[in-house]
C-alpha cells in the first residue's frame, strides 16, 4: 500500500535499511543463503507444528500423516502399477489431478513474484477461465474435438490474463497497490460466479432452471483421459500441459528478452527504467501473464474432470490461494514450483476424499483443516526467511561446538 | 517501496481536476438527482434497482468526498443520494407489497446489523496501518474472534466471557502476526496472507473436533439487544433504532473514541508518526516496535470482537466454517474507502452494510440484483484504489518494516 500514492515525506529521507526489500529482491536473498535448506525445512516444521496440534487434540499424529500419506496414493512408490483398481494408483492418479491445478496456480503467483508483485488473484483468475470454458465448452456443440478444446482453452487463458491484466494496468498507470485490486478483483470473480450460475443467470443448466448449476461442458470439449476411467475423474492429458508449462515458465524467465525485462523490473523498477525498459509495460505483461497461467488452469479443471459448476462449488474452492503456498515454498523457480504443488497435492486430496471415514485414524474433516494449518505455516516462515535461517544455523553452531568437545576430550 | 519514477502520476490538468475530492462530490450530487429521474420520462427505469444503485453510488462518492477534506459537500451528496433514491422509489410505483418488503424501518437496522462487523474490522485495521503496518490478516482475526466468542460464550455460560475469549483469540493471532511482520521483518502480505490461511484453518479444525461441526448447542448465551425504553414503541425510530444489539452501541462508541485516540491524544500521535516517519518517531524516543506490536495487537482485539458480533450476536450464538466469508477484506476496503480516518471508513462500512441489506431483501424482485447490490463494495474499492476519482492517502511508512540503527 505504500506505493498508492507518491506523497508523504519525500523517499530519499528513509535510509536503505528502513526500506522493504522488494519480493523479487528479497526472494533473490533466500535463494543465496539457504539453497533447498530452507524450504524443505519450512516443509518440516509446519508438519511438526501441525502435528503437534493433531497430538494435543488426542489424536496420533504419526498414524495421520501415514494415512493422508496412503491417501494421498504416494504408498504407490511401494507397489507401482498403472491399473486403477488398485486404490493406490487411484489416489495417486487424484493427487497427480490436484497437482495438475496447482502447478499452473502456482506458476500464476511465481511469474508476478519475479517482477515484484504479488498476485493474491489467482482465485479470481482461476475462476474467470473456469466460468469461460465452461461457456466456451458448452456452445459450440458438435464442433470437432480438437478445434473445441483448442477455442475453450485459448479463450480461458486469455480471459484469466485479461482479469489479472486489470490489476496490472491500474498498478502501470495510477500506481494502486496490485494486492488491493487483485483480492477485490477476486470477490467480484466470486459474485460474477454466483451470478453466471444463479436463479436465471446466463450460465445456468437450461434443462433445470432450479438448480444453481452450470451447462455441462460438451463432450467435444472434454480432455482425453489418459490414466483411469473418465466416469471417475481419471487423470487428463492437462498434466502435460501443467508440466510444460513449467518448462515454458521457466524458458520465458531465464532465455527471453521479455524474462530479462520482467525480471529487472522485479529485483529494481528504478534502475530497470534506467536502463531503458519500459517499467509499466512489462507490470502489465507479467500480470497479464500471470492471469493467463490461473485462467490455464481454470480451463484445465473444467475441461479436464469438473464439466460443471455450481454455485455451492465457488466457496469450496481454494487452489487459487493454495498456489501462494506453493509459489512461496518453490521459491518462485519452475522446479520448486513442481515439487511444491505435489506435496500440496498430495495435502489437499491425501486429507479430504483420499481418507477413508471412519476407518483412518483422524477424521477427514480434522485432516482438511489440518491442511490449511500447514498452508498457513508454510506461508508464514516462508516470509520469514530469518527464523529459518537462524534456525538452521543454530544447528551447525550445536554440531561444530559439539565436534570441538569431542575433539578436546581426544 | 519506491514511488518516484516510473510512477509519477500524468498530472495533466485534466487528471488533477479528476482527483479533486470536489469533483467526486459534485458528480454525487448529479448521480443524486439522476437516481430520482431514473423511474421517470424519457428513461423511466421499470425496476427499482437502478434508483437503488445510482442513489448508493452518489452517496459513497458522498462518504469519498467529506472524507478526504471536503466534509460538508460530501454530507450533501451522501444525502442528496439517499433521498434520490427513495424519489427514485416512490416515482417505480413498483407494486406496494414488495416495495415495503424491501424498504420498512427495519432496514436501517439491518443496516447497522450488517455494518457492524465491517465497522469494527475497518476500524482495527486503522490502527494497524495508521501504526505502519498492513493488515491483510484482518479476515483470520475476525474469524478467530467469530469461532472463540462463541466457544467462550457457551463453555464460560456467559456472553461476556465470549467476548473476552474472542478478543483474547484474536490477540494472540495478532501477536504472532505482530513477531513476524515487525521483529522478523517478514513481507506483511505475505505474513497477513499465512495469518488468514492459519485462522481459517484453526477454527475449522477445532470446531470439528468441539463440536463436530455442527452448529453450537442451543441455549448459548448470546449478546444482548439494547431496548430503549420510551423509543422501542415509536412508530419509525422504534424498529429502526430502539432495539439494536450492544455490540453495534459499542461500534459507534468505537468510532468516535478511536477519532478522539488517533487525532487528540499523545498515543494518537505517537501511533501516527511511527506510520509516517518511523525514523523521526525513534529520534525523539518513542519506541517503534513498542507502538507497533500495541496497534497490531489492538487491532487484533478490534476485528475478532467484529468476529464475536458475527457469531454470538447477529448469528445468535452459532458458527460455521469461514463465517466471515470476507467481511475482513471488506473492512479493509471500507478502510482504504474512508481514507484511513475512523469517520471516513464508518461512512463507507454503514454504506457497504447498506448495500448488503438491499441485496438480501431485494431477492423478492431478482436474485441477479441481488448479485449487483453484493458485488458493489468491490466495484467501488476497485476504482477507488484505481485513483480514478479522487485520492486514496494511505500512511507513508505503511508496509515498510523498521530496523533500529
Amino acid at each position: 500500500m505504500s506505493e498508492l500514492e507518491p506523497t508523504g515525506p519525500p523517499e530519499e529521507s528513509e535510509p536503505p535499511s528502513g526500506q522493504t526489500p522488494s519480493v523479487a529482491a528479497s526472494m533473490a536473498l533466500k535463494q543465496r543463503a539457504g539453497g533447498l535448506i530452507v524450504p524443505v525445512l519450512t516443509a518440516v516444521i509446519a508438519f511438526v507444528i501441525g502435528g503437534l496440534v493433531v497430538l494435543a487434540t488426542g489424536h496420533n499424529p504419526l498414524l495421520a500423516y501415514r494415512d493422508i500419506f496412503n491417501g494421498a496414493g504416494l504408498n504407490w512408490i511401494f507397489h507401482p502399477t498403472t491399473n486403477v483398481a488398485s486404490t493406490a494408483a487411484y489416489n495417486l492418479s487424484q493427487t497427480l489431478l490436484q497437482t495438475t491445478t496447482l502447478i499452473l496456480c502456482g506458476l500464476a503467483v511465481a511469474f508476478a513474484f519475479r517482477c515484484g508483485m504479488f498476485n493474491i488473484g489467482g482465485q479470481g483468475q482461476y475462476f474467470i477461465g473456469l466460468y469461460t470454458a465452461n461457456w466456451l465448452g458448452y456452445e459450440f456443440q458438435g464442433m470437432k474435438p480438437l478445434p473445441h478444446i483448442l477455442i475453450a482453452v485459448i479463450g480461458a487463458t486469455l480471459a484469466g490474463a485479461a482479469w489479472a491484466g486489470i490489476a496490472g494496468v491500474l498498478k502501470a498507470t495510477v500506481g494502486a497497490h496490485e494486492v488491493i485490486s487483485t483480492i477485490m478483483l477476486n470477490w467480484i470473480a466470486i459474485w460474477v460466479g454466483e451470478w453466471l450460475f444463479g436463479d436465471g443467470g446466463p450460465l445456468q443448466n437450461a434443462a433445470n432452471p432450479t438448480v444453481p448449476i452450470s451447462n455441462d461442458v460438451a463432450n467435444s470439449a472434454q480432455l482425453p483421459v489418459f490414466w483411469g476411467q473418465k466416469e471417475l475423474q481419471g487423470l487428463h492429458v492437462g498434466f502435460f500441459v501443467a508440466l510444460g508449462a513449467l518448462v515454458v515458465f521457466s524458458l520465458i524467465l531465464n532465455r527471453t528478452t521479455l524474462g530479462y525485462e520482467v525480471r529487472a523490473v522485479g529485483f529494481n523498477p528504478e534502475a530497470a527504467a534506467y536502463g531503458g525498459i519500459n517499467v509499466r509495460k512489462n507490470l502489465v505483461r507479467a500480470m497479464a501473464i500471470s492471469g493467463a497461467f490461473a485462467g490455464l488452469a481454470g480451463a484445465l479443471d473444467m475441461l479436464g474432470y469438473l464439466y460443471h459448476f455450481g454455485q455451492s462449488d465457488i466457496p469450496a474452492s481454494s487452489v487459487g490461494f493454495l498456489g501462494i503456498a506453493v509459489a512461496l515454498l518453490g521459491r518462485n523457480t519452475a522446479v520448486g514450483v513442481g515439487l511444491a504443488s505435489l506435496l500440496f497435492g498430495a495435502l489437499l486430496f491425501g486429507t479430504t476424499h483420499g481418507l477413508q471415514s471412519g476407518v483412518s485414524s483422524i477424521d477427514p474433516e480434522l485432516a482438511g483443516n489440518l491442511t490449511y494449518i500447514i498452508q498457513g505455516l508454510v506461508v508464514l516462515f516462508v516470509g520469514a526467511d530469518i527464523l529459518i535461517l537462524s534456525v538452521w544455523n543454530a544447528r551447525k553452531k550445536v554440531r561444530l561446538r559439539g565436534g570441538r568437545t569431542a575433539e578436546a576430550a581426544a | 517501496m519506491t514511488t518516484s519514477g516510473w510512477t509519477d502520476r500524468i498530472d495533466n490538468p485534466m487528471t488533477a481536476k479528476l482527483r479533486d475530492p470536489a469533483t467526486a462530490g459534485y458528480t454525487g450530487l448529479l448521480l443524486a438527482a439522476f437516481a430520482a429521474f431514473l423511474a421517470i420520462p424519457p428513461i423511466e427505469a421499470r425496476s427499482i434497482v437502478w434508483s437503488i444503485l445510482v442513489g448508493l453510488i452518489a452517496a459513497f462518492l458522498g462518504v469519498w468526498t467529506a472524507s478526504r477534506g471536503r466534509v460538508r459537500l460530501g454530507i450533501g451528496a451522501v444525502v442528496a443520494g439517499l433521498v434520490g433514491m427513495g424519489l427514485g422509489i416512490l416515482a417505480t410505483h413498483s407494486g406496494t407489497t414488495n416495495l415495503e418488503a424491501v424498504f420498512n424501518s427495519s432496514l436501517i437496522a439491518q443496516m447497522f446489523a450488517f455494518s457492524t462487523p465491517l465497522v469494527f474490522g475497518a476500524i482495527a485495521g486503522m490502527f494497524s496501518e495508521r501504526s505502519g503496518v498492513i493488515n491483510i490478516g484482518l479476515e483470520g482475526m475476525m474469524l478467530m474472534g467469530a469461532f472463540w466468542g462463541v466457544y467462550g460464550a457457551d463453555k464460560g455460560g456467559n456472553w461476556v466471557v465470549g467476548i473476552f475469549v474472542g478478543a483474547l483469540s484474536g490477540a494472540l493471532l495478532a501477536t504472532l502476526y505482530a513477531y513476524f511482520a515487525i521483529h522478523l521483518r517478514a513481507n506483511q502480505i505475505v505474513g497477513g496472507t499465512a495469518v488468514n490461511f492459519l485462522a481459517l484453518g484453526i477454527t475449522g479444525y477445532f470446531f470439528f473436533q468441539l463440536y463436530h461441526g455442527n452448529y453450537v448447542s442451543q441455549g448459548v448465551s448470546t449478546i444482548p439487544n439494547v431496548k430503549i425504553p420510551f423509543l422501542a414503541d415509536t412508530h419509525f425510530l422504534g424498529p429502526a433504532i430502539g432495539d439494536l444489539n450492544l455490540m453495534i452501541w459499542a461500534g459507534f462508541v468505537l468510532v468516535i473514541v478511536s477519532y478522539i485516540v488517533l487525532f487528540k491524544t499523545p498515543i494518537g500521535l505517537r501511533i501516527r508518526a511511527c506510520g509516517e516517519h518511523p525514523r523521526a518517531a525513534d529520534t525523539v524516543g518513542i519506541n517503534v516496535f513498542t507502538i507497533r506490536y500495541g496497534a497490531v495487537i489492538l487491532s487484533g482485539i478490534l476485528a475478532a470482537l467484529g468476529g464475536v458480533y458475527l457469531s454470538d450476536g447477529f448469528g445468535g450464538g452459532t458458527f460455521n466454517d469461514n463465517m466471515t466469508e470476507g467481511r475482513g477484506f471488506i473492512a479493509l476496503a471500507a478502510m482504504i474507502f474512508g481514507n484511513w480516518r475512523p469517520f471516513g471508513a464508518f461512512g463507507a462500512a454503514l454504506l457497504f452494510g447498506l448495500s448488503s441489506a438491499v441485496a438480501l431483501r431485494l431477492q423478492v424482485y431478482s436474485s441477479s440484483a441481488s448479485t449487483l447490490f453484493n458485488v458493489l463494495p468491490y466495484v467501488l474499492t476497485l476504482i477507488a484504489v484505481g485513483g480514478v476519482i479522487g485520492r486514496t492517502v494511505p500512511p507513508a511508512a505503511d508496509g515498510r518494516p523498521y530496523s533500529k540503527q
